[in-house]
């Protein structure tokens, strides 16, 4: 479980987030919603210490990560995967090379285990036969895939995944969401994702952060979301009347 | 940003560079990669210039020497010590600048801008040591070889074009050669060399792991290192001969 308590980040005169508190559970998907600018990256950024925060306390597991020493950060951090928006692949490396990178780097375990291993996790993410194929060659779609690989490779607790859909289709993106899900129920993960998409929010989030000007508007789950009266949050998630009307469908199949 | 800031920036990202590897075999193969890219990598434009450079220097000495009464001798003297003190460290430092500096520069910017950089933080490897580190060490090591290559090249240059233009005879360039030769030249060069293969890479790191923004940006960050590593090396230069020569 991550924990964050009255996280304050500001750059220079600008305050992006304001006093953010949020319990992120195990074994479930936890999202990050919000228009662009609203500060969501900026808190991911900080739960995994990219950015520090100016106030606040950040908790993994009982453990204070605010007040880690940067040695055992670094350690916390073998456990941590993350799924980057434009998958930050290493050009340089073939799909086989970018997800053996973290094994070759933390494990002792031989060529041939790590290969095993590889495979495996391609396989867990439907990429079989891709190995020697390099970054370059690879669709949206696909990279994302590998880049959801590279991040379970080491068998994470903490999954964080920035904007998993950003740039893909409707079927590729339901893929992707389904993929993290499952990947979250099956390994026991903590997972965290920063997402805008409707998709995502109404089939995976079972625990929802609404962040609207960088302070904490809403929370719930996407069940909770069908009868929620916050006006700001009917106007992010309902934008469209296709929306709306599917808000209606949700309701009254609820009621029945 | 002012100056002060980038100063303070650049010292902070050397002193980042400095921490245990978490996996040294790793570290070794991208320290071997960069070795191949720095050294292997200019080893062309190393040998045409530093040829021509010498050949140039060779035919200049002639034009410049006609009186009948100075031994013909100088004219190799000239072309030693012109290439070892000064167009083989500074010069070929200045192109390495442009060269290595530029791609340096652009691959940490696009790694940078593409959040390579930040998931090799988040998989708890410090990028400084894994990305940085290798590139210096591996310019320090591969540079002053470059360097001394460029002498050779240099003064072989200058042999055939002054045998090819009938003024000097090949024994009487061989033995100028050896006259009057002071062995510290040759340290002073690979003092200078070592220096500027320091600011060549260091420079140009700071440069593209600081980028923030687009692929403008890496363009402009590119750019930038190689004018600010130009201008380092001549002021290393002018301080190296002040407290060395």
């Amino acid at each position: 479980m991550i924990e964050f308590k009255n996280i304050v980040k500001k750059f220079g005169d600008k305050l992006v987030l304001n006093d953010v508190s949020h319990k992120m559970e195990t074994g479930k998907t936890n999202l990050i919603i919000g228009t662009s600018g609203s500060g969501k990256t900026v808190l991911q950024k900080c739960l995994v210490g990219l950015f520090e925060p100016d106030a606040g306390e950040i908790i993994y597991d009982g453990t204070s990560f605010t007040q880690m020493s940067e040695d055992d950060r670094k350690l916390l951090r073998q456990q941590i995967g993350m799924l980057f928006q434009g998958s930050a692949l290493f050009d340089s490396m073939t799909v086989e090379d970018n997800i053996k990178f973290p094994l070759d780097m933390f494990t002792k375990d031989k060529q041939q285990e790590k290969l095993k291993r590889v495979n495996e996790v391609l396989e867990r993410v439907n990429l079989i036969g891709s190995n020697k194929k390099f970054p370059a060659e690879l669709s949206g779609g696909m990279k994302k895939r590998v880049g959801i690989a590279r991040a379970i490779v080491l068998n994470p607790k903490f999954l964080f995944c920035d904007e998993p859909n950003s740039g893909l289709d409707p079927q590729t993106s339901m893929l992707i969401d389904k993929l993290i899900s499952d990947i979250t129920r099956d390994y026991k993960m903590t997972t965290i994702i920063n997402t805008h998409d409707m998709n995502s929010v109404m089939e995976i989030g079972d625990n929802i952060l609404y962040l609207k000007d960088g302070k904490k508007e809403w929370t719930g789950n996407s069940k909770d979301i069908i009868f929620s009266e916050n006006k700001n949050l009917n106007q992010f998630i309902f934008a469209s009347e296709f929306l709306q009307d599917a808000k209606l469908h949700r309701m009254m199949e609820a009621k029945k | 940003m002012n100056l002060f800031t980038h100063i303070g920036k650049y010292l902070l990202m050397l002193k980042g560079m400095f921490s245990k590897p978490e996996n040294p075999k790793l570290y070794w193969k991208e320290f071997m990669h960069q070795c191949s890219e720095i050294g292997v990598g200019s080893l062309g434009i190393v040998v045409i210039i530093s040829f021509f450079m010498g050949a140039v220097s060779a035919l200049q000495a002639v034009y410049q020497i006609v009186n009948p009464l100075i031994s013909k001798t100088i004219i190799p003297q000239i072309v030693r010590d012109t290439v070892i003190l000064e167009f083989a460290p500074t010069l070929i430092c200045i192109v390495l600048a442009g060269v290595i500096g530029s791609k340096i520069a652009s691959e940490l910017g696009n790694m940078r801008v593409s959040e390579q950089i930040d998931a090799l933080e988040i998989m708890g490897i410090n990028s400084k040591t894994y990305l940085v580190m290798p590139k210096i060490v591996a310019a320090i090591v591969m540079i002053p070889m470059l360097v001394i290559l460029s002498m050779v090249l240099g003064i072989a240059g200058g042999r055939i074009t002054a045998v090819a233009s009938g003024v000097v005879s090949a024994e009487t360039y061989d033995r100028g050669l050896i006259e009057l030769f002071l062995p510290y030249n040759v340290f002073f060069a690979m003092m200078k060399a070592y220096t500027f293969a320091f600011i060549i890479s260091s420079v140009p790191a700071y440069f593209g792991y600081n980028v923030s923004g687009g692929s403008l940006e890496i363009g402009r960050s590119s750019t930038k290192s190689v004018v600010v590593s130009c201008v380092l090396i001549l002021v290393a230069d002018y301080i190296l001969a002040q407290l060395l020569l």
